[in-house]
């Protein structure tokens, strides 16, 4: 993150030597955008941070481990569209799931729904897009993350 | 701010007060997430928002038009697939900066492959997964989600998305 808070100084440096008016313009345009979204995202974080109190891994583990195949992989697509998590939990949650014996597709299911899908998120993601691209597009990012998941299970061996 | 939404934050922090007070184990919990959560967002939207206004203020709305519009062809899925997998901060970003390409005019099926492929192929996040679940793992969920991201989703149906 480091790395990107520099590129950004920098990026913005060489535009201020460039043309100081629009560099102006770019902040103003900056700072109104965010304003204009803070409320959505302060929505989707009240909403995330009651989320995974309610459902904390362990109970994860409890619902994706152990059930039958294709009801796993349905249970994993269905938590993994509900829940937000950033990738430096999501991955390492994977990973202990993995070594428990939970199977490749049911992981699948679960990380690509967590990344693709956002039922938490629609708050802001309806400011930028409308309610029904918004729908839309959740809608096919989860039928084709269940694709990924069929086929992942396909090269496993595990169907 | 919309009612809903101030009803909705004047709950949510009275719920946390009254349980801090209480010692609800809950709402310590929801307390420390809400924290970390806001954390990671000051950590990204700052530098993501000027990167925008800098888009919006230097990339012509000509030049999106014709690599990512409506003529722009196959290669527009390949531009926006190696924007997703540089993009940092994940869907966070990829919203506001899919909304800016859209008001510079490209077209809705592009924009869908770029916010997809923003959630599958980052870089960094890639390598995290790669090395927790394996590679073979990761091959089969680029070759099988990219190729199903390249269509033309929502396009010419008259879907718009708000200006």
């Amino acid at each position: 993150m480091k790395y990107f808070w520099i590129f950004t100084a920098l990026v913005l440096l060489i535009s201020a030597l460039v043309d100081r008016q629009k560099t102006l313009r770019a902040l103003e345009i900056a700072l109104k955008r965010f304003l204009s979204i803070l409320p959505a995202f302060l929505e989707m974080i009240v909403l995330v941070s009651v989320a995974l109190a309610l459902v904390p891994p362990q109970l994860l583990l409890g619902l994706l481990g152990g059930k039958g195949r294709l009801l796993g992989v349905g249970i994993a697509a269905g938590v993994g569209s509900v829940t937000v998590m950033p990738g430096f939990i999501a991955f390492p949650l994977c990973g202990i799931l993995l070594q428990r014996g939970v199977p490749y597709m049911i992981l699948s299911a679960f990380s690509t729904t967590l990344m693709m899908v956002g039922v938490l998120s629609y708050p802001v993601e309806r400011e930028y897009f409308g309610p029904r691209v918004t729908v839309l597009r959740n809608l096919l990012a989860f039928f084709i993350a269940l694709a990924v998941a069929v086929a992942t299970g396909l090269v496993f061996g595990e169907l | 701010m919309s009612r809903r939404r101030l009803v909705l934050f004047l709950l949510y922090g009275g719920f946390l007060l009254w349980g801090l007070l209480k010692g609800f184990g809950i709402s310590a919990e929801v307390a420390h997430n809400f924290w970390t959560f806001s954390a990671q967002m000051v950590r990204i939207l700052p530098c993501a928002f000027v990167l925008i206004g800098l888009f919006e203020v230097w990339v012509r709305k000509e030049a999106v038009e014709r690599h990512l519009g409506r003529g722009s062809g196959p290669l527009g899925y390949l531009w926006a697939v190696l924007l997703a997998a540089t993009t940092v901060g994940g869907i966070y970003v990829a919203f506001p900066m899919a909304h800016s390409l859209f008001r510079k005019g490209a077209k809705l099926g592009v924009i869908f492959t770029y916010v997809g492929a923003s959630a599958i192929c980052r870089i960094p996040m890639t390598v995290f997964e790669a090395s927790f679940l394996g590679v073979k793992f990761t091959a089969v969920r680029f070759l099988v989600s990219l190729p199903l991201l390249l269509g033309r989703y929502l396009e010419g149906k008259g879907y718009r998305m708000p200006g």
